[in-house]
């Protein structure tokens, strides 16, 4: 039997949304510093560092002498990415408490290193040259493959949507907490047809952090709330962008990195109580449902708009509003990890029953990389 | 401010060449009997450097689309465009605006038939589609 991996912190920076005054840095080290408080540890402690950020540089601020760096950068689910070799690390003892980070100042951009598309990659060379002009014209292409498959309309995204903000119109820090309807979702401003704007994400300011370690340690920390344990993980890729994708009705990512993580844990999709899909765009949760084998092909508009995903749902998901309606940083996949912590530690905004299996499901790039995590309060 | 343009690698400077002279080529597999797309110097299904690159007839048809209503540098005046993923009659599938059509829902269905056209940027020439001279067969 491998040793058990637990998740002893996990926290969000005090401020998010707009933080024009705050560096991708601060916001990042001051998540972190609560979820070292919030497992009665010190600095010291630590000795493993995983972010987006650049990590030596991540290390030296926070005053950690590491032995364990995982700079993985591929988009938002890196710290889905993260977080599997860090539970390879700790089993293997080459860490003994490792700090995975986020901090992104998306919207202000304070701190960031500037953004410079490679025109010889291979999205310079065939996608961006056709006027992409943000995610929101390449990440969404493939939708109408979808819909036209399935014979479904423009109100099959909008269900996500309004779904969703049943779930963010019950938490104070999200961004957009209005409760929204399918006529006004479809009334909302258009950035690219069949996505208006609440069925694209925004960019916000904010940071988030976890810190794992063994269960065995654990059991000697002052926890401030019970530790999660990390039952299963997967990771995957398939492509650099949206034309290279073997089919455009389904993600490779999410379908192989899901199926190992439940294979890791032992577990099917019928033992998942809360779920967390990565929803930069509303199709995403749509490709999701049906990727990991939750529904049927096609079946996912109809599953959302039934209500099994809303409050009160057989399958609660994206509790926190998603990255639609609480926050997208850019890389937003940190936030869907915590929230479902907190779900397991029973202190979310909109807190779900007595959950506690959660899995979480991220992606990174345009359909590029896919990074999974089921989690479990023992 | 002027569209953006592909920097081409030694992998995929055939292709770019070719477009310039308004043709559309590929590198083909002979062992597996497919084109492979984005162009490179092995075969990424059996691994075999025993490619060669062979033309595209350029008619296809479209998989999947947006029209969208923010601008890229260069698009500016331009929006609301059409981005489109376009199926080739050989197989491969290819990022496009579509031309010459109205940027609106009902101009636009999946499954409608595209032929290739070629829109010079300076020294660059980009392949682009619009809808089939031809007709809709379909």
């Amino acid at each position: 039997m491998s040793k058990e991996i637990v998740i002893v912190g996990a926290a969000e920076s005090t401020r998010i949304g707009t933080v024009p005054d705050q560096s991708a840095m601060q916001l990042g080290t001051d998540a972190a510093l609560q979820a070292i408080s919030d497992a009665g540890m010190s600095i010291s402690d630590i000795d493993g560092v995983a972010s987006t950020l650049q990590t030596v540089e991540l290390a030296h601020h926070l005053g950690i002498r590491t032995r364990y760096l995982d700079g993985t950068v591929v988009g938002g689910c890196s710290y889905m990415l993260h977080v599997r070799h860090a539970v390879a690390a700790l089993r293997d003892g080459k860490a003994s408490a490792v700090l995975v980070v986020h901090g992104e100042s998306g919207r202000s951009r304070v701190g960031m290193a500037p953004r410079l598309p490679d025109p010889s990659g291979p999205g310079g060379q065939f996608e961006r040259i056709y006027g992409v002009s943000g995610t929101f014209s390449s990440f969404t292409l493939p939708v109408m493959a979808y819909l036209d498959k399935y014979g479904l309309g423009e109100e099959a995204l909008a269900e996500v949507s309004v779904a969703q903000s049943r779930w963010s119109s019950q938490n104070p820090r999200a961004l957009r907490q209005e409760v929204l309807t399918v006529e006004s979702v479809l009334a909302s401003r258009l950035i690219a047809w069949p996505f208006h704007i609440v069925e694209c994400c925004p960019l916000t300011d904010g940071g988030g952090a976890l810190l794992l370690t063994t269960a065995e340690r654990a059991a000697d920390l002052d926890l401030k709330h019970p530790a999660v344990t990390i039952v299963g993980t997967g990771e995957s890729s398939e492509g650099p962008g949206v034309s290279f994708m073997d089919d455009l009705t389904t993600f490779r990512g999410f379908r192989d990195a899901s199926s190992e993580a439940l294979r890791d844990a032992d577990m099917n999709t019928g033992d998942i109580e809360h779920l967390m899909i990565y929803d930069a765009y509303a199709h995403l949760p749509l490709y999701g449902l049906e990727d990991l084998g939750f529904v049927g092909r096609g079946e996912a508009a109809e599953f959302i708009r039934s209500g099994a995903t809303s409050p009160g749902g057989s399958l609660p998901m994206n509790t926190n509003g998603g990255g639609l309606m609480y926050t997208h940083t850019g890389m937003y996949g940190m936030f869907a990890l915590t929230e479902a912590v907190r779900q397991l530690q029973h202190r979310a905004a909109a807190q779900v029953d007595g959950v506690r299996t959660s899995m979480v499901q991220g992606v990174g790039g345009m359909f590029g990389a896919a990074g999974t995590v089921v989690l479990q309060r023992r | 401010m002027s569209k953006p343009v592909p920097v081409p690698t030694p992998e995929t400077q055939q292709y770019w060449d070719k477009a310039a002279q308004h043709e559309l080529w590929l590198p083909y597999c002979e062992v597996d009997s497919k084109f492979i797309f984005y162009p490179r110097s092995f075969c990424p299904i059996c691994g075999t450097s025993d490619i060669h690159w062979r033309q595209l007839s350029g008619r296809g048809t479209l998989a999947s689309f947006i029209i969208n209503h923010r601008a890229a540098p260069g698009y500016e005046g331009e929006a609301p465009y059409v981005m489109a993923l376009v199926e080739l009659e050989e197989g491969p599938r290819l990022m496009s605006n579509i031309l010459e059509v109205e940027p609106k829902p009902e101009a636009l269905r999946v499954g409608m038939p595209l032929e290739v056209v070629f829109e010079e940027r300076g020294d660059i020439t980009v392949p682009q589609f619009r809808p089939s001279s031809e007709g809709d067969r379909s």
